[in-house]
């Protein structure tokens, strides 16, 4: 690893992104859009017998679930970019190595990450009255997570994408099932034995879970420390996964 | 320019060569290469070194093979059969990477970046510093064009800027795959100027074009077809074995005579 080499690769990607207006918009504005979309309608209902709106109880997970399948497409596209557009085989004749470049990727779109959760985690409580029994500060460090999660995902899936639009595709593939066994809809405990061991597998449960702790408990527990670390073992392994399948060599 | 660091023993030893006075050291030496892609041979048996400091154009018919030798010499292409040794190392050495400049025959740059971020952001890979920038761009006639986006610029000022991300290292060894396709007479001539500036400079060029006409400027030729290696020798001593005016009739002659190949290069 060199760091002239990866923040090189860095500035390099924000200053292509910078250029992106419409991927701008799409990082920094919609997730906070479809937050205040999601209070406007599941807050019409009013509050069931446990006094709670199906606002105060989704909420929470919505605003961590958009940056991941914000972030997720966006890497994806911009790394199968890279790959069809040459750059990828000249870079691979200069001295950079390959987790300079990924780190690169990594850095640039985490540092567009924070700016969302930034802003998604400051509508969430202002805008709608979002309220969770732990600090807002946990919420956006999940936030942060998810769309890093999202990264390093589109990151490694864009390896089996041979265009643009398939790299598009995989999103629904690879978000939708975990967003169905997370544990937002119906929670782990009820699903039967073969369902909870596929979720067990699947990182986007364990956001939630630490969001679900975040939003029950005053204090961070240990639990939610250990879904955070869950969480990051998750991005390492995509990240690394991804250094895999970037060959310098084609057979 | 900034001296650069050289690490390698190899490359003491190559200096020392060539001031012995011992000029044609192979730069590029390939062994029984043989490339199957998707199932096709497109590399078979290929036995070739390119001499150090000057220029070798590499001819052939689209499809013969060029791309694929000159994507395994830099290392992007996995060697099915025997070897490749670029500069004393294998190809694609991790020691290489510093000494060898590649340019793809489709601009290899950021569409969405500007001229000079696209040379800067190849020169920091390296670790070389503006001037050295400014410079290359230069060399290569963009000079009012730095802050314009390589995705508008015209389909020669693009190769131009993919020209400059692989010169920003000054590299030793420089390939080139038809990298003047499509540019207007005047600048086609003062690139080729640049190229045999470079090759006066010690460094060593390996150029690809279908353009026969260039090819008199190469000190030696390679000619390829089918994967294979018709000829390799000086111009002109293509042109007297096979009694032909120019190279273009010379290359058909060899095709169709299936001459025993020419080989005056002294090795």
């Amino acid at each position: 690893m060199n760091p002239t080499t990866h923040w090189a690769t860095t500035v390099r990607i924000l200053t292509q992104l910078r250029r992106d207006r419409r991927a701008m918009f799409m990082i920094l504005v919609i997730p906070a859009l479809i937050t205040v979309l999601f209070y406007s309608t599941l807050s019409l209902q009013g509050p069931g017998p446990d006094g709670l709106t199906p606002y105060d109880r989704l909420g929470i997970f919505q605003i961590a679930v958009i940056p991941c399948a914000v972030m997720f497409p966006i890497a994806a596209i911009t790394m199968r970019r890279e790959r069809a557009s040459g750059t990828l085989d000249r870079l691979f004749t200069t001295p950079m190595s390959k987790l300079d470049l990924l780190a690169g990727y990594g850095t640039a779109f985490s540092l567009g990450a924070v700016a969302q959760a930034v802003i998604v985690t400051l509508v969430a409580y202002r805008v709608t009255d979002l309220s969770t029994a732990g600090s807002p500060l946990l919420v956006a460090m999940v936030c942060v997570l998810t769309a890093v999660l999202g990264v390093a995902l589109g990151l490694f899936f864009s390896a089996f994408a041979e265009t643009e639009f398939q790299a598009v595709q995989f999103a629904p593939i690879v978000l939708v099932p975990q967003l169905f066994l997370a544990g937002v809809f119906i929670p782990r405990d009820e699903m039967p034995g073969w369902l909870h061991s596929f979720s067990d597998v699947l990182p986007l449960t364990y956001v939630v879970e630490a969001l679900q702790q975040i939003s029950a408990n005053a204090e961070a527990t240990p639990r939610m420390w250990r879904d955070v670390g869950v969480v990051v073992a998750f991005i390492i392994a995509a990240v690394l996964g991804g250094a895999a399948t970037l060959r310098r060599q084609e057979a | 320019m900034s001296p650069k660091a050289t690490t390698s023993e190899d490359r003491s030893e190559e200096r020392a060569r060539r001031s012995r006075g011992i000029s044609k050291a192979p730069a590029i030496e390939l062994e029984r290469l043989r490339i199957v892609r998707g199932g096709n041979t497109v590399i078979d048996d290929v036995t070739v070194s390119v001499s150090e400091g000057i220029i070798t154009g590499l001819l052939g018919p689209s499809g013969c093979g060029k791309t694929t030798l000159m994507r395994t010499i830099v290392g992007n292409q996995k060697i099915t059969a025997g070897s490749a040794t670029v500069l004393g190392h294998a190809a694609g050495a991790k020691s290489l990477r510093r000494h060898v400049g590649y340019v793809t025959q489709s601009p290899s740059i950021y569409r969405d970046l500007t001229t000079i971020e696209n040379v800067r952001y190849f020169a920091a890979l390296y670790g070389i510093g503006m001037q050295r920038v400014h410079e290359v761009v230069e060399a290569v006639g963009l000079t009012g064009q730095k802050t314009d986006l390589a995705g508008n610029l015209s389909g020669g000022q693009q190769g131009r800027v993919s020209l400059a991300c692989a010169l920003v290292c000054d590299p030793d060894l420089l390939i080139l795959d038809e990298p003047t396709v499509g540019l207007d007479p005047l600048l086609r001539v003062e690139l080729w100027e640049q190229f045999v500036d470079m090759a006066d400079r010690g460094k060593t060029l390996l150029i690809s074009s279908h353009a026969m006409d260039e090819a008199r400027q190469c000190a030696e030729l390679i000619l390829m077809r089918d994967g294979a290696i018709l000829a390799h020798a000086e111009p002109e001593a293509i042109l007297r074995q096979t009694n032909c005016l120019d190279l273009e009739s010379a290359f058909v002659a060899l095709v169709r005579s299936e001459l025993q190949p020419v080989e005056e290069v002294r090795s």
